[in-house]
C-alpha cells in the first residue's frame, strides 16, 4: 500500500518523510508557537514520563510549552469536551482529545448540544473555536475502542469534521483546524498513526509520507483526487484510502482504471469534486470502515442519486461493515472490516 | 468575613432590580397565556433574591451561564429588557435574534451566555470559561447557575472537579427550589444539602438563604472574592422556592398548598419591603414610584417587541457556521 505515499512524495521531493503522529505533533507544535491562545486539554497528554496521550501525539510538548498549556485532565469527556467549549467561548483555541473515539459518546452533549449549537443559538454572536481529537478504527481491541464515528459528527450541523489519510493531510488540516473559529471534529486512524515504541500499533500500515519544511495549510471541504481513471470512481477516507488505492491497482492488473477519492474532510464535503469524477466514469463505489447503515456513505450514495442520476451507469454501492459491533477476533476482525479483495469484487460486479 | 455594608444607593439598585425581575415574569406570563409569544416558558417568580443578589456582586467583565429557567438572571444581569422581551416575541431584535427563545436568552457581550436549557450542561462550560479567565490572566470570575436536578447529573461532577483541582475562578451557585420538575430533591438525593457534595472536590460549600438578597449578596461576594484571589471556586446553595409551575401548562399539584403557603410568606421582594419599610430606606410612595418605572420600562419592552421585525425564515440558515 505504498502508491499514496509515493504520490504525496512526488508532489514536493523537497520535504521531509515522517509518520501521521509527527505531523500531527509538528502542527500542534507550530501552532502553540504561533498562537499563545492555543492550548491542549487531554488525558495522560503531558504527565512526564508519560505517554504523550494514547498515541503520542502531544509527546514532549509539554516539555516546550509548559503544563498550563498543555493540561491533562482526570478522566473525564464530557468535561474535557465541556471545559474546551467555554474555554472557546472565552477566546482560547482549545485542542481537546478522547483516547479513544468511542469515548466520544462520553462527551456527546457538550459536542452535539453545546458546541454546535452556541453560535446559532446567540444568533451569531458566539464563535467555538475548538477541535476534539479522536482515534477511530478497529484494531483487535474489541467493540468499545474501535468504532468509525464520523457519520455521527457530520449529522450534526455546527460541526466541522476532518479525517486525514496521510502526514501531508494530517499536518495542514490540523492547523487549519485549529485556526478556524468552528468546532471540528478531527478523526484520525488508529492504524495509520505510525506511533513508535511501546505504542506502536500492531497491524499499522508503515505510512510515511513527505511533509514540506515550509508552512502550509489544507482548506476543508477540498477532496483529493490520488488517482485518475475512467471505470469506476472510488470515495474513501482514512484507512479505507489505503484499501482503496491498493484496490485500484489491483483493478487496473485486470485492465479496469478506477480514480480514486480521498474526502479529507466530511463536512463541509466536497460534493463539486466527487460529482465531476462520477459524471465522468458512471460508477460510483463508496469505501467506508463505520457500519453500512447511516455511514455517510449513504449521505454519499443519496446526493449522488440526485445529481448525478443521468450519468449513473450502474447502481451505486457501498462498501462498509456489516450492522453489528466491532468483533475482538482477528479473524472475524478481518472479516468485518471492508477489504481490498471486498472493494475489488464490488467494482468487478459493477463492469 | 466581615458584613458588607450596602450603600443605599446599593440597596435601592437591589430593590428595583428585584421587583424589575418579578414584574419582568409576571408581564411575560400574562401575554403568554393571551397567547402573543410562542414557545413554552419556565419562570422564576420567588427566586430574585437568589438572581439579584449573584448578580449584583459581580463586576463588568464577568460571566453568568444560566439555565432553562433564565429570565431572572437575565434580567438581573442587567440584559436590556426590550431585547429579551423582542426575543420572546421571537423577533430579530431580540437578543439571540430569533434563534435562541425563552430558553436560550442571553448576551456574551453583556456578561451572560446564552442560556443552556440541558439540564447541567452548563456547569462544563461555565468551568472553561473561567479556565480562559485563569489562562488569560483576567481579573474575572465566572457565577455559574443551576438547579437542585443539575447536582445528580454527571457533568456537575465532572465540571466541578475540574475546577477545584485547577483553582478556577468560578462560583457554582445551586438554586436549590427543592423540585426537579415535579420531583422533590430529597426524593433524588440523600444528603441532606447540595452543598455537602462540596466536600468530595475539596471545596467550600455553603448554603444559606436564598430569599434574603442581602445574606445570598454577602455570601456571593465573599465566594466571588475566593475566586478571584486565586483561591478557586465555591459551591453555593441557596434556599428558594419557585412560586410559578415549572413550565407554562404546569399548575403544581405535586405541591401542598401549605408549603407554597408558607414559602410566599419568605416571598423576597414582601421581605425586603417590609424591613425597609420598617427602616426607612422605602416609604410607599417610593414603592409606588419605583414599581411605576418598571411598569413603565415593561410597557417600552413590550411596545418595543411587538413592532420590531420577525427574522425572515430563510434566516434560520446563517449563523451555522463563522466560516
Amino acid at each position: 500500500m505504498s502508491s499514496l505515499n509515493e504520490r504525496v512524495s512526488r508532489s514536493d521531493p523537497e520535504g521531509r518523510k515522517m509518520t501521521i503522529v509527527e505531523a500531527l505533533r509538528e502542527a500542534l507544535q507550530e501552532e502553540m508557537r504561533r498562537d499563545e491562545r492555543v492550548i491542549l486539554l487531554g488525558e495522560d497528554i503531558g504527565v512526564q514520563g508519560g505517554f504523550g496521550g494514547a498515541f503520542t501525539v502531544t509527546l514532549g510538548l509539554a516539555e516546550e510549552f509548559g503544563r498550563r498549556r498543555v493540561i491533562d485532565t482526570p478522566i473525564t469527556e464530557a468535561g474535557i469536551a465541556g471545559v474546551a467549549t467555554g474555554a472557546a467561548l472565552g477566546g482560547l483555541r482549545p485542542v481537546a482529545d478522547v483516547q479513544y473515539g468511542d469515548f466520544l459518546f462520553l462527551a456527546m452533549d457538550q459536542l452535539a448540544n453545546h458546541a454546535a449549537k452556541l453560535r446559532y443559538m446567540s444568533g451569531g454572536k458566539l464563535r467555538v473555536p475548538m477541535v476534539m481529537r479522536a482515534p477511530v478504527g478497529a484494531t483487535t481491541r474489541g467493540a468499545q475502542h474501535a468504532q468509525s464515528l464520523e457519520a455521527f459528527f457530520m449529522h450534526v450541523p455546527g460541526l466541522k469534521v476532518a479525517c486525514p489519510s496521510n502526514p501531508y493531510d494530517a499536518k495542514g488540516l490540523l492547523k487549519t483546524a485549529i485556526r478556524l473559529d468552528d468546532p471540528v471534529i478531527f478523526f484520525e486512524h488508529k492504524l495509520l498513526y505510525g506511533s513508535k515504541g511501546s505504542r506502536k500499533e500492531a497491524g499499522g500500515l508503515e505510512i510515511f509520507g513527505t511533509v514540506p519544511q515550509e508552512e502550509y495549510l489544507i482548506p476543508f471541504g477540498q477532496a483529493r483526487v490520488l488517482r485518475q481513471g475512467p471505470d469506476v470512481t472510488l470515495v474513501a477516507n482514512l484507512l479505507m484510502v489505503h484499501k482503496s488505492m491498493q484496490a485500484a491497482q489491483n483493478l487496473a492488473e485486470a485492465g479496469i482504471e478506477a480514480e480514486v477519492i480521498d474526502v479529507r474532510t466530511l463536512a463541509p464535503f466536497d460534493w463539486p469534486t466527487l460529482f465531476e469524477s462520477v459524471s465522468q466514469t458512471g460508477k460510483l463505489v463508496i469505501v467506508e470502515e463505520d457500519n453500512l447503515t447511516g455511514g455517510w456513505g449513504a449521505e454519499v450514495a443519496a446526493r449522488t442519486a440526485d445529481t448525478c442520476i443521468g450519468y449513473l451507469q450502474a447502481p451505486i454501492r457501498r462498501v462498509a461493515a456489516p450492522d453489528t459491533p466491532v468483533p475482538f477476533a482477528p479473524i472475524m476482525e478481518n472479516f468485518y472490516v471492508p477489504s481490498v479483495e471486498r472493494i475489488v469484487a464490488t467494482v468487478t460486479e459493477l463492469m | 468575613m466581615k458584613e458588607v455594608s450596602l450603600t443605599k444607593e446599593k440597596k435601592l439598585a437591589i430593590y428595583r432590580s428585584m421587583v424589575l425581575c418579578r414584574m419582568f415574569e409576571e408581564r411575560v406570563n400574562s401575554l403568554f397565556l393571551q397567547g402573543r409569544m410562542p414557545g413554552t416558558i419556565h419562570q422564576a417568580q420567588g427566586q430574585e433574591a437568589s438572581a439579584v443578589g449573584v448578580c449584583q456582586a459581580l463586576q463588568e467583565h464577568d460571566m453568568i451561564t444560566s439555565t432553562h429557567r433564565p429570565h431572572e438572571h437575565a434580567v438581573a444581569r442587567g440584559i436590556p429588557v426590550k431585547n429579551l422581551m423582542a426575543e420572546l416575541f421571537a423577533k430579530k431584535t431580540g437578543c439571540c435574534g430569533g434563534k435562541g427563545g425563552s430558553m436560550h436568552i442571553g448576551d456574551a457581550a453583556l456578561g451572560m451566555l446564552p442560556a443552556i436549557a440541558i439540564v447541567g450542561g452548563g456547569i462544563p462550560l461555565a468551568t472553561g470559561y473561567a479556565l480562559s479567565f485563569q489562562y488569560l490572566k483576567k481579573p474575572n470570575i465566572v457565577a455559574c447557575f443551576f438547579g437542585d436536578g443539575a447536582s445528580n447529573i454527571g457533568s456537575f461532577h465532572e465540571a466541578i472537579n475540574m475546577a477545584a483541582i485547577w483553582d478556577l475562578p468560578v462560583v457554582f451557585i445551586c438554586e436549590n427550589n427543592k423540585y426537579g420538575a415535579s420531583t422533590a430533591i430529597d426524593q433524588v438525593m440523600k444528603v441532606k444539602r447540595v452543598s455537602d457534595r462540596a466536600a468530595a472536590y475539596g471545596i467550600p460549600g455553603k448554603t444559606v438563604d436564598g430569599n434574603d438578597v442581602e445574606i445570598v449578596y454577602q455570601a456571593m461576594q465573599e465566594a466571588a472574592a475566593r475566586a478571584r484571589e486565586g483561591k478557586g471556586p465555591t459551591l453555593l446553595e441557596l434556599e428558594t422556592y419557585r412560586l410559578a409551575g415549572h413550565s407554562r401548562s404546569d399548575p403544581g399539584h405535586y405541591r401542598s398548598k401549605e408549603e407554597v403557603a408558607e414559602w410566599k410568606k419568605r416571598d423576597p421582594i414582601a421581605r425586603f419591603e417590609a424591613a425597609y419599610l420598617k427602616e426607612g430606606l422605602l416609604t410607599d410612595n417610593l414603592i409606588r414610584t419605583i414599581r411605576s418605572s418598571v411598569e413603565q420600562e415593561l410597557n417600552e419592552a413590550v411596545a418595543f417587541a411587538e413592532a420590531s421585525p420577525s427574522p425572515l425564515p430563510e434566516e434560520c440558515l446563517t449563523d451555522v457556521f463563522v466560516e
